[in-house]
């Protein structure tokens, strides 16, 4: 026995990534469960319009952040506010009589917060709940799940479908074949792109006729998101099969690129109770952006422009991420290619290299 | 018209795959790169291949689109069958849809894969395997052919198969580059390069080798005494660099073993002089 433990704390030993996974990952996952997970939302953007808006605002709990105060403006601008993402919360006032306390469903912990602190309160008003009347965590979290399913094929399967062809030896005979990187690439990625698709659809459907998820926008809008979305979480998958040998160590990469955006994204935890040294973290995860697009389509109806950041920020991320995938892919595929001088008609030849390692 | 490389080096970070390798195959020929593990063989071919990029000196090979290889894996698609890796070659190589019908049927028939045609690469067996790859790198009929080993693990018969499709390659034209650690299969070779270290050892044909041979090779039942020996089945041969016949042995048919056991010894010599 003690010769098969001594066996197996040596091949442990030389295993970087999986000792990485067993010893640095729980830490990280405790110190960020620490700092993140958190759905006590302390501070609620809110917005007040109609007249008297100053006095309204001055008076408001200091849990509602005012980020907003437009006296000329009516009910009309309120719930664009609330759809646009503005805000949480929205207080119209009238020259006479209560105001009326907008919440937006789908910031479903602000909602919460806010609904719980006002209801029961006598002389506050009740709050109306637009987007999610009933609360429900289903409407929330299933367009948040969507993108995680993205992840799952866009990264995974991609890793695993490039990882596959270096272990099997093909990638090789690709390397030697008439094909641009570009070529092997695309034509590599485009099933897992449309398998993805159909997976969206289906995701969608079985959302919205199972759960009940409002689908309240534009499908465009929300096709856009998800292929942008789609273009980084694919980027990251063809990142993770160059630096990986063997299906493994890309299935251990991906998994940790995939529980940071899980816990960090605002998927489960909201961003507005995470502590700002965590926080910050999510705004680099592209699960972030998703979530943001995914919840303003279908719960809010949120139109383009009001979703023009994030949607900018995935296409930012994906031109960084494929980018960066296509230059190391290429590299792996045609480590010749710059070097290679044009002899006469269909001789080619490979010049002196400078000095550089030419094997991974 | 020839291919191959001057000067050529390649290194991997620190470690150098192959150091200053001169060599040159000619349409219609093959040429066999010999070596033990560790000797340079597959460095060399990638370089030829374009997968490997030379750290220095210079390669000659055609366009990608004339340039067969079969690599040490072997390349084949196992979620594949026969037919469809055929047929993704073949569209790589750009044969149209008739010519590539007409030329997969003649490889299927000449490969003895016809049976096999819809059966997935990954169940075939590694003779099988092996000449499905060969199949895939003739399709479009190359001016170069590079073969990493392509019969290292392969019985005897499938073997010997695999070497007809490589010797009808370079009846039909092709330059044909066969790295393998088969002495017998390098004599049939037109040229010879045998690598030693990453460095050349020996290069000509498999009669200018054995021409060359320094002194001379003996053999006996019993291990002579004073001169560098080795096994060859049950009797022991040895080499009397000084051309004597040591007590109990007798003069023997120098061969291509021969030749490069003696070569490795001579280089190991200098080396110790050297030190």
């Amino acid at each position: 026995m003690w010769a098969m433990a001594m066996k197996e704390f040596r091949q442990m030993r030389r295993d970087r990534r999986t000792l990485a996974m067993m010893i640095l990952l729980p830490v990280l996952l405790l110190v960020v469960f620490g700092y993140a997970a958190s759905f006590d939302v302390d501070r609620v953007r809110t917005v007040v319009v109609g007249p008297g808006a100053e006095a309204v605002a001055a008076a408001l709990p200091e849990r509602l952040d005012v980020v907003r105060v437009a006296p000329g403006e009516g009910r009309e601008q309120a719930v664009e506010a609330l759809r646009d993402a503005e805000a949480a919360v929205a207080v119209v006032t009238a020259d006479a009589g209560q105001p009326q306390v907008l919440v937006d469903g789908a910031d479903l912990f602000s909602a919460r917060s806010v609904v719980t602190e006002l209801r029961g309160r006598p002389g506050l008003p009740t709050p109306e709940v637009l987007f999610n009347p009933g609360l429900e965590t289903s409407a929330i979290m299933v367009p948040g799940l969507m993108g995680v399913v993205l992840v799952f094929v866009g990264t995974v399967a991609t890793a695993l479908g490039v990882v596959r062809e270096r272990q099997s030896g093909t990638l090789e005979q690709l390397a030697v074949m008439p094909f641009k990187a570009r070529d092997v690439l695309a034509g590599k990625l485009l099933p897992y792109l449309g398998v993805a698709f159909v997976d969206l659809v289906v995701i969608v459907a079985i959302g919205v006729l199972l759960f009940d998820v409002p689908f309240n926008g534009s499908p465009l809008v929300f096709a856009l998101g998800a292929l942008l979305f789609l273009f980084v979480t694919v980027g990251i998958g063809v990142l993770i099969s160059t630096v990986s040998e063997t299906q493994g160590q890309a299935i251990q990469l991906a998994i940790m690129t995939m529980l940071p955006q899980i816990l960090l994204s605002g998927l489960i935890f909201p961003l507005q109770a995470m502590a700002a040294g965590v926080r910050w973290i999510g705004y680099l995860l592209p699960l972030t952006y998703f979530v943001q697009v995914a919840r303003g389509v279908m719960v809010r109806g949120a139109s383009f422009e009001a979703l023009l950041l994030p949607l900018g920020m995935l296409a930012v991320l994906g031109a960084v991420v494929f980018g960066l995938s296509i230059a190391r892919f290429r590299r792996d595929l045609a480590p010749s290619g710059r070097h290679r001088e044009h002899g006469p008609a269909g001789q080619d030849r490979d010049a002196a290299a400078p000095t550089r390692a030419g094997a991974r | 018209m020839s291919w191959g490389c001057r000067g050529l080096t390649v290194r991997y970070g620190a470690t150098v795959g192959c150091e200053d390798v001169t060599f040159e195959v000619a349409a219609g020929t093959v040429a066999a790169v010999v070596g033990g593990d560790g000797a340079g063989k597959t460095s060399l071919l990638r370089a030829l291949a374009g997968t490997a990029r030379p750290a220095a000196g210079a390669v000659r090979r055609p366009d990608e689109r004339r340039l067969g290889y079969v690599s040490a894996g072997p390349g084949v698609w196992a979620d594949l069958t026969v037919d469809e890796n055929l047929r993704f070659a073949g569209r790589a190589y750009g044969l149209d849809a008739a010519e590539l019908d007409r030329r997969i049927g003649e490889l299927l028939e000449r490969t003895g894969l016809a049976s096999a045609r819809d059966r997935l690469a990954g169940r075939l067996s590694g003779g099988m395997r092996q000449k499905l790859a060969m199949a895939m790198a003739v399709a479009h009929e190359p001016d170069l052919l590079i073969l990493d080993e392509p019969t290292t693990g392969v019985d005897p018969v499938s073997r010997a198969e695999l070497w007809r499709l490589l010797a009808a390659a370079a009846a039909g034209g092709a330059a044909v580059v066969v790295a393998t650690t088969y002495l017998d299969e390098a004599e049939r070779a037109a040229t010879v390069l045998v690598l030693d270290r990453g460095r050349e050892l020996l290069a000509g044909t498999p009669d200018e080798l054995l021409a060359a041979t320094p002194g001379l090779v003996v053999e006996g039942t019993d291990r002579p005494r004073g001169v560098p020996s080795w096994r060859r089945g049950a009797r022991w041969r040895a080499w009397s660099p000084d051309g004597s016949i040591p007590a109990g042995s007798t003069p023997a048919t120098l061969d291509l073993e021969d030749t490069v056991i003696i070569a490795q010894l001579a280089q190991d010599e200098r080396r110790r002089g050297a030190a």
